[in-house]
């Protein structure tokens, strides 16, 4: 059976605000299958945190779930209470946060944070603490049973990312969910990171969510890639595919943005001017038309559908012609 | 964290020599002396003069404050005027009582305060939230010899229900304890309210931190998350505000030892002051001075081994 | 639209207009202020108010209860409770106004050579500040008046010099973080000496929170004086202060609960008004909290 890992079915998320209701999630739809990278690219404010935060279910309290479904390996997140979600977070549903300075408690040591987490397991102590030292070396931290005892500010901050991901696929999950885990770190240092987690990837075989804004580590480590605007996803297809032959305008404006894309020296770096619109008071009419230089008549009043590009290739623009629904 | 300790401990050790110092500058500085107040205006010369060589104060005053010293590192205080006794002897009788009366007022006072404070952080605009709020506002600054008087008044007076006066049967410890509790009631009901704002701030603050996002990301039990992850990191501001609030403490224990008539430090010292026994004043002074700097540097201390981080910094 | 319209009035009333507005409207200042004022008021006019002579005699009325012309009953020596409250309150206030504004100047000025000035300067006024505060306060107090006596000018010299360091520490963290800060560097590049430095850009920053520190020392003071009156240590008798009525009260109070409550209640509601002001005046100080303005 090949049922997605994760199966995200028009998802609608709001936050209740002084001003109204912000609409941050609106109708996201998207599929992770099983032992693949799916990526999520999109700049600030594309509703990447809140849609991470709704499928580990920890919203902030003025959030609201307005409609959808998130099937974890065919099960509805959504419907699940509280203690179902604690059972499966760390252990087949884990996470790694972007800033690897402060994700660990400073007063506790390692070994302890990393043996807490297993507290439902049947283990003994000892059990916990080799299993934990196991999963430091698998991440690449020497000497991991002495480093065990030692406190997080006693790492270094790319050392407490491998940690961070130690922690994160040591029950060995079905999903693994990466909130730009290198963007705090150097380059280098993200190169290491992503070619391990490559590797942990391919060796335990689960799927992992990664969001990251640069295209360059998700063209180098993603099998698929979402692209998403203002709460929604604009373009979604295998990553070659979207990269090479963007079908939205807004990607095609992300790519030629993109450091890594420019060609020539230039004093101007390109950007794509505009801002996103206000998340309360949207406009009608496609999401991204007041920036889009190709915008005709019916961006403004009508909301694009998701059209078929090729093969599990698809974005949402009035541009691409005929009516076929993805 | 040993070199923190030392560091720590010298920089008490120069405080209290400064202190001590500044004492006796007070006491040169000021218009009069203290032998015309000790034995009034008409005094004769010469019983002056034997007053004057008794307490060394013909001698110059760096020799004074060395000697001084030296007396006090031999435990010397001095002598009372009246009785001959040592006054180290004096005080240090006197310390017990005053130090049970501030540990029970902390005692109490830190449980309570620490519970209701990570109550209202993690229920946050509860009922008991609001109330705690509302009542450590306006109860953290009334001052304490006043509660102490009121509750005199109130629990003692009107109502018959505990002792008004002294601190007991020696020797009979449940009688002590009762004694106790209306004075350490009274000196506590501050602090509650302080260390429940406290408590409550700190825990808030902590619990938006990140790592505690990761906490639940993992599925933590949230009792496990207040209490192990966040509750340990919150109480370390607790743990510095007693360090410095045992100089509150002291104060409030002179008007509490009066008002209840419990023997102490505080009754020491007002009653040396009317009798005019001057040694026996800054014996006292400079013992509580001398508690408060030792508990300044304990909690520095006991702060910086519960947080790594302090500890490899220095 | 309805925001637009809001914002422009408020930008003109002024950096204090717009504080004092935002304190009224919250429920707590807007009571600490009123107790304050109530306070104050009966302070100043005491001897307009007062309807006996504080200290007169009347030994044929003494020790009687609450009545229409008592309204607070007399105490032992037949005095009326009453307007010895009342007067209590002049003491208090002739106490904490100079010894704030006393730890304040100092502490502000040491404060702010000591955050500024070269670092073994301002080692040398940390170590002052230090020394000065491990004194327990009382205590000090008591030894201070052990040796020249008790009096009103001992309490305010003694109160002052124990709180100065309270001021000195906040100005002194403020002023570090102030030096460091783009827009003096600019002033100094443009060639401001220190004085101008200190006193022109320095200090206004600095005297908000100092504001309301000083509010919420208040209570404090009031209370430390009460206390030492209460001990026989502060203003002689037969001045009235708050904490002199107490220790009649005390004397009596198996006779009579009514100088005890006549000593205290001033108290509480001093140390109530000037709380709830000082919670108040922060949460407007603090720009972070006041109102929600803040924009997308």
């Amino acid at each position: 059976m090949n049922t997605p890992v994760l199966d995200i079915k028009n998802l609608s998320v709001g936050y209740h605000t002084q001003r109204g209701r912000l609409k941050a999630l609106r109708n996201v739809s998207f599929a992770i299958p099983q032992n693949s990278i799916v990526g999520i690219v999109g700049e600030s404010g594309c509703g990447k945190s809140t849609l991470i935060s709704a499928i580990i279910r920890l919203l902030a309290g003025n959030a609201e779930i307005g409609s959808g479904q998130i099937l974890f390996k065919n099960d509805d997140l959504l419907a699940k209470t509280e203690n179902q979600m604690r059972a499966l977070r760390g252990v087949d549903l884990s996470m790694v946060f972007q800033d690897p300075m402060r994700t660990h408690n400073p007063v506790l040591t390692i070994g302890r944070q990393m043996t807490d987490i297993q507290y439902r397991d049947q283990l003994t102590k000892a059990q916990k603490k080799e299993r934990a030292a196991e999963m430091l070396s698998l991440v690449g931290i020497p000497d991991a049973a002495e480093r065990l005892n030692q406190y997080p500010h006693e790492f270094s901050g790319g050392m407490r990312q491998r940690i961070a991901i130690a922690m994160a696929l040591m029950a060995r999950p079905s999903l693994l969910i990466a909130d730009e885990p290198t963007t705090a770190l150097d380059a280098t240092l993200e190169v290491q990171i992503i070619k391990r987690l490559r590797e942990l990837q391919s060796e335990i075989g689960c799927s992992i969510l990664f969001i990251s804004h640069h295209l360059g580590v998700i063209a180098e480590l993603c099998d698929y890639v979402v692209v998403m605007y203002a709460g929604e996803v604009i373009e979604q297809g295998p990553v070659r595919e979207v990269f090479h032959t963007p079908a939205h305008p807004y990607t095609s404006a992300l790519l030629r943005c993109d450091p890594g894309n420019i060609r020539e020296k230039t004093r101007n770096l390109p950007t794509i001017p505009g801002e996103i619109p206000d998340l309360v008071d949207l406009p009608a009419g496609c999401v991204f038309q007041s920036r889009c230089a190709q915008a005709v008549d019916s961006c403004v009043t009508a909301r694009p559908e998701f059209r078929n590009v090729a093969g599990g290739h698809s974005a949402a623009c009035h541009l691409l012609g005929e009516e076929v629904p993805a | 964290m040993l070199t923190y300790i030392i560091k720590r401990l010298g920089l008490s050790l120069v405080i209290t020599i400064l202190a001590v110092s500044l004492l006796f500058a007070i006491i040169h500085m000021i218009p009069g002396d203290p032998v015309s107040t000790m034995l009034g205006p008409k005094a004769s010369p010469e019983l002056r003069a034997a007053l004057e060589e008794r307490m060394g104060l013909d001698k110059p005053l760096p020799v004074q404050i060395g000697l001084f010293f030296i007396n006090m590192l031999r435990g010397d205080l001095g002598t009372d005027v009246f009785s001959n006794r040592s006054v180290t002897e004096i005080v240090l009788g006197q310390v017990p009582y005053t130090l049970s009366l501030i540990a029970a007022a902390i005692c109490w006072s830190a449980v309570l305060g620490i519970f209701l404070g990570c109550y209202s952080a993690v229920r946050r605009n509860s009922l008991i939230d609001r109330m705690t709020g509302v009542l450590s506002v306006s109860v953290i600054a009334v001052p304490a010899f006043v509660v102490s008087l009121y509750s005199l008044l109130f629990f003692a007076v009107q109502l018959r229900w505990f002792p008004a006066i002294g601190a007991g049967e020696p020797g009979n410890l449940p009688d002590q304890l009762w004694h106790l509790v209306l004075p350490a009631f009274a000196i506590g009901l501050s602090w509650v309210g302080y260390i429940a704002r406290l408590v409550r701030a700190s825990m808030l603050e902590i619990l938006g931190e990140n790592h505690i996002r990761t906490a639940r990301a993992f599925g933590l039990p949230e009792n496990w998350i207040t209490f192990r992850y966040a509750l340990r990191l919150a109480i370390l501001p607790t743990v510095t505000v007693l360090g410095v609030g045992m100089g509150f403490l002291l104060s409030a224990a002179v008007f509490t030892e009066i008002v209840f008539s419990r023997p102490g430090l505080g009754k020491l010292v007002i009653d040396s002051i009317t009798t005019r026994n001057y040694p026996v004043v800054m014996g006292s002074v400079l013992f509580s001075t001398l508690i408060f700097v030792a508990s300044t540097t304990i909690s520095d201390i006991i702060n910086a081994l519960a947080d790594p981080r302090i500890r490899s910094s220095s | 639209m309805d925001q637009a319209v809001k914002t422009n009035p408020v930008k003109s009333r002024g950096e204090m207009g717009e504080m004092f507005y935002h304190l009224i409207r919250d429920p707590l200042g807007l009571t600490g202020l009123v107790i304050v004022v109530l306070i104050v008021f009966s302070a100043a006019f005491a001897g307009q108010i007062v309807p006996y002579d504080p200290i007169a005699l009347n030994i044929p009325d003494r020790l009687q209860g609450p009545s229409l012309s008592h309204l607070l009953g007399t105490d032992q020596l037949g005095r009326d409770t009453f307007s010895r409250m009342v007067m209590g309150g002049r003491v208090a206030l002739q106490v904490a106004l100079p010894t704030i504004i006393g730890a304040v100047s100092i502490g502000t000025l040491l404060g702010m050579i000591a955050g500024y000035g070269p670092r073994w300067l301002d080692n040398l006024i940390l170590l002052f500040f230090d020394t000065i505060r491990s004194f327990p306060t009382v205590m000090f107090a008591l030894a201070v008046v052990a040796l020249i006596g008790p009096s009103l000018n001992t309490v305010v010299f003694v109160i002052m010099a124990t709180s100065i360091p309270t001021y000195g520490r906040v100005v002194r963290t403020m002023t570090q973080s102030l030096k460091s800060s783009e827009f003096i560097d600019a002033e100094k590049s443009l060639g401001a000496t220190t004085k101008r430095i200190l006193g022109v850009h320095i200090l206004p920053n600095v005297l908000g929170p100092i504001a309301v520190l000083a509010a919420m020392d208040i209570p404090t003071i009031v209370g430390l004086e009460a206390g030492l009156s209460f001990l026989g240590m502060g203003v002689r008798p037969p001045t009235p202060s708050w904490g002199s009525l107490l220790n009649d009260g005390y004397a009596l109070i198996r006779n009579t609960p009514w100088p005890i409550i006549a000593g205290g209640l001033p108290l509480i509601l001093t140390t109530l008004g000037f709380t709830f002001l000082g919670e108040a005046l922060r949460d407007v100080v603090d720009p972070k909290l006041r109102g929600r303005g803040g924009a997308r």
